[in-house]
């Protein structure tokens, strides 16, 4: 583990009241995103809120299916935008940015704001980057959306875009189509095409998950240098905690559609209070030790969105369920309660509870 | 004339006929003058008005364009190749022969009057000899006179079947049944003339000297494959593209399969020829692919007639029957329907079996099979056309299939089954060409009447193209076990001989394309035939053409469905119309003229 | 590039002499087996046998098979000499063959009916393509509406319908029934409209089929599409939608409809038999059909041929669109 940052104030307190305007520079507001399917509502995020201020980094991280792609592209604007005669989502809360509140915003006001203030980089760049046109011309296009300028200036500009994300020959390369370049290559381009128009925020989904084990370490050490250099918020959302180990200064962890633990990262990296959180760490690879043995997984399988288990989601899967009285874990729902500074994880076992079993029994094994 | 290889329009009745019919019926509302001026000067002449009469002829005017439609090209225009029934009717428009058919309605059609010729032949007494004397101022489309030369080199062209094939060979079987003539283009002789059975002694006479006598000769120089053809024109193999006319009409322009245009033959002159009377200016042929569209054209008034004058197509003749009557005619075909009894298929060796198929038989669905009383005919009773000497029609009916059988006798069929030692009945297969849907329907009708009395009958239906190797291949059929055969067949030329001598004479039992289906071998027939031959009396040879056709029916090696009918279109504009027997039933187009010329 | 169209090129070649070989065999070798003489349905009904013996000769039914083809393709380069019985048939190179059942050397035939078989495969092409995509994109950006289910309950009807019914039907209400148009073919050299006349109810039935097929298609790809990443970066990139749709989701939706439009253009231009024949055009499909009936064979023959070769073309010419269209063809 590396430092991380002591002041981080990036996780903000539970939802203050609805509608009025915030002092941070990303605040979401008990969000809700949901998908009326034939089966029934898919309740993808059900009541989420967080804070990001600008410089800062918030992982957030979860299985597939707990929420985290939905509440980036619902932050972008992506789940309205070209949605063709598919089921609308019902989208409710609020979401500041910068002062806007984009759920209420005009659509293409938001669209403007899209790659400019806000970009987004994507799990597998290969898919992601179109195959018929280069590199250079998908930054170009990129670029220019929001700066009038002639592709000349723009392409000298995504050369130096590329040149930037350490593409080698990136005035060679810039003609270059996606299925031409390396794996780690295609997301460096993909990196240069996010920032191109210095957003102020920057999502990156899964952005290491298609790459190889030495080009992920790159990858990382490139968005946090260009954090840095650009001043932005990011936020980067996994199903790996070892990504985020590093980078974030603070970590939300969503299960079922809510987040069930959220603080500074080293708070929760070192302290962790939600057995969910537990099962993270658990099933963390580790190079120093021998997986087979260390290895703690979550059993079971995520949860369905459509049925959420009554009381706690996680408890059909949580080994702790039945330490709290009166099975409450099975019909009360846990609420974010907070469990250190700036530190909330909704569970019902008892502080005490959750501290022994971590110091006990989960520590000792990771 | 031939096996009717013209119709492949009938095939066409899909399913979605019937939706568009009903278009065809409320749009065709718009065309045509109204029909109730029955024989008016711009209107239809009435139904049935042409059939066996001459429909509006002080009405016609000279000039204007006439506008065939077809379904299909003919087999070729070449006089020696073509065999298809409309391309004879046709032919007369740019070809002459020494005789031709009356250009007179019904049954004097089927007289022959001269054309080249000052007159009919000088027969000698032992009906060997013909001599014709050939008029003045007959000439070819360039102004050259006609001579007896061009008449006898046009007719040696029939021997040249390795080069010319296609058309009717009596001409080659009279003239030289031993085949000692090579035919024109393998002659060695300077001029080409070497054929020793016809003699040119100067240019206005020609002689034919008979091995054996024929009294059917005379029709057969009617034939358009006795037309005269000049040597130094003789495309050989391509003569059909553009024959050279020596009628009133010559080719200007042929596209195969896409158009025909014919013009005035201006070196024809009407003072040389008695018969043709040349009224339009200008004849067009259009070939469709779609037979609904083709007549949907004729009933708007597009086209003045088809040139198959093999029927409307389902579509088109209820439309016109409902909307349009009296554009049509109904005149009976010369064709006859039928299912011939192979008799190397057993038990139809057994005259009692045979029988048992025609008793059994249920002949007014076999006639509805065929379209009905209109479109199919009338219910066959014997195996001779009505419209030839010594056709009878339905008032001969042995078997009583017009009459107390109409409906199939079950009992009488189970008394022949009997008798034919098969108490229990048989097995057996009907052969039906797989392109004529009618012949199908009769196929699948007579399968279930036979059902009745016992007798259990697969149907298999084979390539139509290929008839005269599947059904005209005797050991085959027998391989096949091919019982019962469904064909149709009409008259070369409007005599028995040139009806039934194939199909009834032991000589024409043949190895591949028979058409002796039913294996006929009978002396008796045989010596009526010669007898025939050798007549020249007309009575007499209108008697024996009756008794033969009895023989025939006696024998029961035929099960007659209809004595078919034709429903024919002609348009408004049409003057001078009537069907001729010398063509089947068709319109006689050589003398159709038009009331309007424009 | 080049290495590949020669590549390419030569393959052709070798599946025309395939085709040939093949076509030979069956129109020569099936009917042998099924104990059918060609022959005889040549000449007429009293089958005289020098008549039979003189289609023999005419057809080459005597020789084997290889000698056949070989002669065959001779006479596609020096041309062909057919005599027989004291006749002599020039064929002139390049000689595909001459039918014997009509007189006429092939390759005038073909030349002669290809303008209106193309201007047909063009024309239809043209419409279809137009509403086809038009179509299949308004359906897929407004699915599940109205329009949507409208047009795809057409579309369906379209491939369902055969060209014989729907092309009636058009003759039936616009040409018999209400008159605006003749709609008999009139060879354009002798007059623009009445041409246009001539073809555009064949267009409009021919484009009405495969309009519908491709509704469908580009309705399908186009969902296939907008399902993509890269659509979803587009628009995390701030594109406006119509630019989305424009030239981020319509240049991959046109890779299979190219595809397709090769094929159909390739196997169009081969002849149209239903269409050509319910309008009477007198096109390569007309003619083949009539030869069919007519069992001229080496008009089959020559049209089969000019129809592989139109598949073959049209998928090369495909094959180099596709590389232009998409990158990463152009790598292997």
């Amino acid at each position: 583990m590396t430092e991380l940052s002591k002041t981080g104030a990036a996780v903000g307190e539970p939802a203050p009241a609805a509608g009025a305007a915030t002092t941070a520079f990303l605040e979401v507001r008990d969000l809700k995103v949901h998908f009326p399917t034939d089966d029934g509502l898919v309740k993808s995020v059900d009541g989420l809120s967080f804070q990001l201020e600008k410089g800062k980094t918030l992982g957030i991280v979860g299985e597939s299916g707990s929420g985290k792609s939905v509440t980036s592209l619902g932050i972008m604007g992506l789940h309205t935008a070209g949605n063709y005669g598919k089921r609308k989502p019902q989208i409710s809360g609020e979401i500041w940015l910068n002062g806007t509140e984009l759920l209420t915003a005009d659509p293409d006001q938001v669209r403007r704001m899209r790659g400019r203030e806000m970009a987004m980089i994507f799990q597998d760049p290969l898919s992601a980057l179109h195959p018929y046109y280069t590199i250079g011309q998908q930054i170009v296009e990129a670029y220019r959306i929001h700066h009038d300028v002639d592709k000349k200036t723009a392409k000298r500009r995504a050369v130096e875009m590329l040149d930037r994300v350490g593409i080698p020959q990136p005035d060679k390369r810039v003609d270059n189509y996606p299925h031409e370049f390396s794996g780690g290559m295609r997301q460096r381009a993909m990196i240069a095409m996010s920032l191109v128009n210095n957003p102020e925020l920057l999502i990156a989904d899964e952005p290491t998950t298609a790459l190889d084990v030495t080009v992920q370490a790159q990858i990382l050490d490139l968005i946090r240098d260009l954090q840095k250099e650009f001043g932005s918020a990011v936020i980067i959302i996994t199903h790996d905690l070892g990504v985020v180990a590093e980078l974030a200064d603070d970590l939300l962890v969503m299960y079922g559609g809510r987040c069930v633990e959220r603080g500074p990262a080293e708070k929760v990296f070192y302290e962790p209070r939600h057995p969910y959180t537990w099962g993270l760490l658990g099933s963390m690879p580790r190079l120093d030790r021998d997986q087979q043995e260390r290895l703690i997984p979550v059993k079971g399988s995520p949860p369905s969105l459509i049925n959420v288990p009554s009381g706690c989601a996680f408890n059909p899967r949580c080994p702790y369920a039945d330490l709290p009285k009166d099975n409450v874990t099975r019909t009360v729902r846990p609420e974010l309660t907070e469990v250190g500074s700036r530190h909330w994880a909704a569970c019902h076992m008892s502080q005490e509870q959750r501290e022994r079993i971590w110091t006990e029994e989960i520590a000792p094994k990771l | 004339m031939t096996t009717q290889r013209t119709s492949g329009r009938r095939k066409q009745a899909m399913a979605a006929a019937a939706v568009v019919a009903a278009l065809l019926t409320t749009a065709a509302c718009g065309g045509g003058g109204k029909d109730s001026d029955n024989g008016s000067k711009n209107g239809a002449a009435g139904f049935d008005a042409a059939n066996n009469k001459v429909a509006q002829a002080n009405l016609v005017k000279k000039g204007g364009t006439l506008k065939f439609a077809a379904p299909q090209d003919a087999d070729s225009w070449d006089t020696t190749r073509g065999y298809y029934g409309f391309m004879w009717n046709f032919a007369r428009y740019y070809s002459r022969q020494l005789v031709t058919n009356k250009t007179e309605p019904g049954k004097a059609g089927t007289e022959l009057t001269p054309d080249l010729a000052t007159g009919l032949a000088k027969i000698s007494d032992d009906g060997k000899t013909y001599t014709y004397t050939l008029r003045d101022d007959i000439t070819w489309e360039d102004g050259k006179p006609i001579t007896s030369k061009d008449i006898k080199y046009g007719i040696e062209r029939v021997w040249a079947q390795d080069v010319l094939s296609g058309g009717p060979t009596y001409l080659k079987e009279v003239l030289d049944p031993k085949g000692e003539y090579q035919g024109p283009y393998k002659d060695k002789s300077a001029d080409k003339l070497g054929l020793k059975a016809i003699e040119t002694p100067n240019d206005k006479t020609i002689v034919f000297k008979l091995p054996a006598a024929n009294s059917d000769f005379e029709e057969m120089l009617a034939l358009i494959s006795a037309s005269p053809v000049r040597q130094d024109k003789d495309t050989k193999s391509k003569y059909g593209l553009k024959p050279f006319s020596s009628g009133p009409y010559k080719f200007e322009s042929y596209s195969p399969g896409k158009d025909l245009t014919l013009v005035r033959n201006t070196a024809w002159k009407q003072s040389s020829d008695p018969i043709r009377k040349a009224y339009p200016d200008k004849i067009t042929v259009k070939f469709f692919s779609n037979a609904n569209d083709l007549d949907a054209r004729l009933i708007a008034g597009d086209y003045d007639l088809d040139l198959a004058q093999t029927s409307l197509s389902p579509q088109g003749r209820s439309t016109a029957l409902k909307e349009h009557k009296d554009n049509l005619d109904n005149p009976v075909s010369g064709y006859i329907r039928y299912a011939a009894l192979a008799q190397n298929v057993k038990p139809f060796d057994n005259i009692h079996c045979r029988k048992a198929v025609l008793y059994g038989a249920d002949h007014v669905s076999l006639q509805t099979a065929r379209g009905g009383p209109v479109a199919g005919g009338d219910i066959g009773t014997n195996m001779l056309p009505p419209g030839i000497p010594g056709g009878e029609g339905q008032k001969y009916d042995p078997y009583g299939m017009a009459g107390a059988n109409k409906g199939g006798n079950v009992a009488k069929a189970k008394e022949e089954l009997k008798a034919c030692g098969k108490p229990n009945g048989f097995k057996t297969k009907i052969a039906v060409r797989n392109n004529k849907p009618a012949e199908v329907a009769t196929a699948e009708s007579l399968q279930a009447s036979l059902k009745k009395v016992g007798i259990d009958v697969d149907i298999d239906q084979y390539d139509g193209a290929q008839n005269s190797s599947v059904v005209g291949s005797p050991s085959n059929v027998k391989k096949k076990g091919y019982g019962i055969i469904i064909m149709g067949w009409g008259a070369d030329f409007p005599s028995v001989q040139g009806y039934g001598l194939p199909l009834w004479h032991s000589k024409y039992i043949l190895e591949s394309a028979n058409n002796n289906y039913a294996l006929i071998n009978d002396k008796t027939i045989d010596g009526l035939f010669a007898d025939y031959t050798k007549t020249l009396d007309d009575a007499e040879k209108t008697r024996i053409a009756t008794e033969i056709n009895h023989k025939v029916m006696e024998g029961a090696y035929y099960l007659p469905f209809v004595f078919e009918r034709f429903l024919n279109w002609r348009s408004d504009r049409l003057a001078n119309v009537y069907t001729t027997d010398a063509y089947s039933g068709m319109y006689d187009f050589v003398n159709l003229g038009l009331k309007n010329t424009k | 590039m080049l290495a590949y169209l020669i590549r390419r090129l030569f393959a052709a070649v070798v599946m025309l002499v395939v085709i040939v070989v093949v076509v030979f065999s069956i129109f020569f070798l099936i009917p042998k087996w099924a104990g059918v003489d060609v022959a005889l349905s040549f000449v007429g009904k009293q089958a005289d046998p020098a008549a039979v013996e003189g289609v023999r000769q005419k057809l080459g039914l005597g020789e084997p098979i290889y000698a056949q083809v070989w002669e065959f393709f001779k006479g596609i380069f020096v041309g062909r000499t057919y005599s027989g019985g004291g006749d002599v048939t020039e064929c002139a190179a390049p000689c595909f063959g001459y039918s014997f059942r009509s007189e006429q050397a092939i390759w005038p035939v073909l030349t002669d009916r290809f303008p209106v078989t193309l201007g047909l495969a063009l024309g239809a092409a043209v419409l279809w393509l137009l509403f086809g995509l038009a179509a299949g994109v308004l359906s897929a950006l407004k699915r599940g509406s109205l329009w949507d289910r409208g047009a795809m309950i057409v579309a369906l009807a379209g491939v369902s319908l055969p060209i014989y019914f729907t092309g009636l039907l058009s003759l039936a209400i616009f040409s018999y029934g209400l008159g605006w148009i003749n709609g008999e073919y009139v060879p354009l050299e002798d007059g623009l409209s009445g041409w246009l006349d001539g073809m555009i109810l064949p267009w409009i039935t021919l484009a009405f089929l495969y309009a519908a097929m491709y509704a469908r298609i580009t309705r399908a790809t186009m969902l296939e599409i907008l399902g993509e990443d890269y659509i979803r970066t587009a628009r995390a990139k701030g594109l406006r939608e119509p630019v989305v749709i424009r030239k981020h989701a319509m240049r991959s939706t046109m890779t299979p409809i190219l595809t397709m439009l090769g094929m159909d253009l390739g196997a169009l231009i081969g002849g149209a038999i239903l269409t050509e024949t319910t309008f009477s055009l007198p096109g390569l499909g007309q003619a083949v059909l009539n030869a069919i009936k007519n069992q001229d064979l080496p008009i089959i023959l020559g049209v089969t041929l000019i129809t592989s070769l139109a598949v073959l073309i049209a998928n090369l010419v495909v094959d180099v669109l596709y590389a232009v269209i998409d990158p990463r063809v152009r790598l292997s």
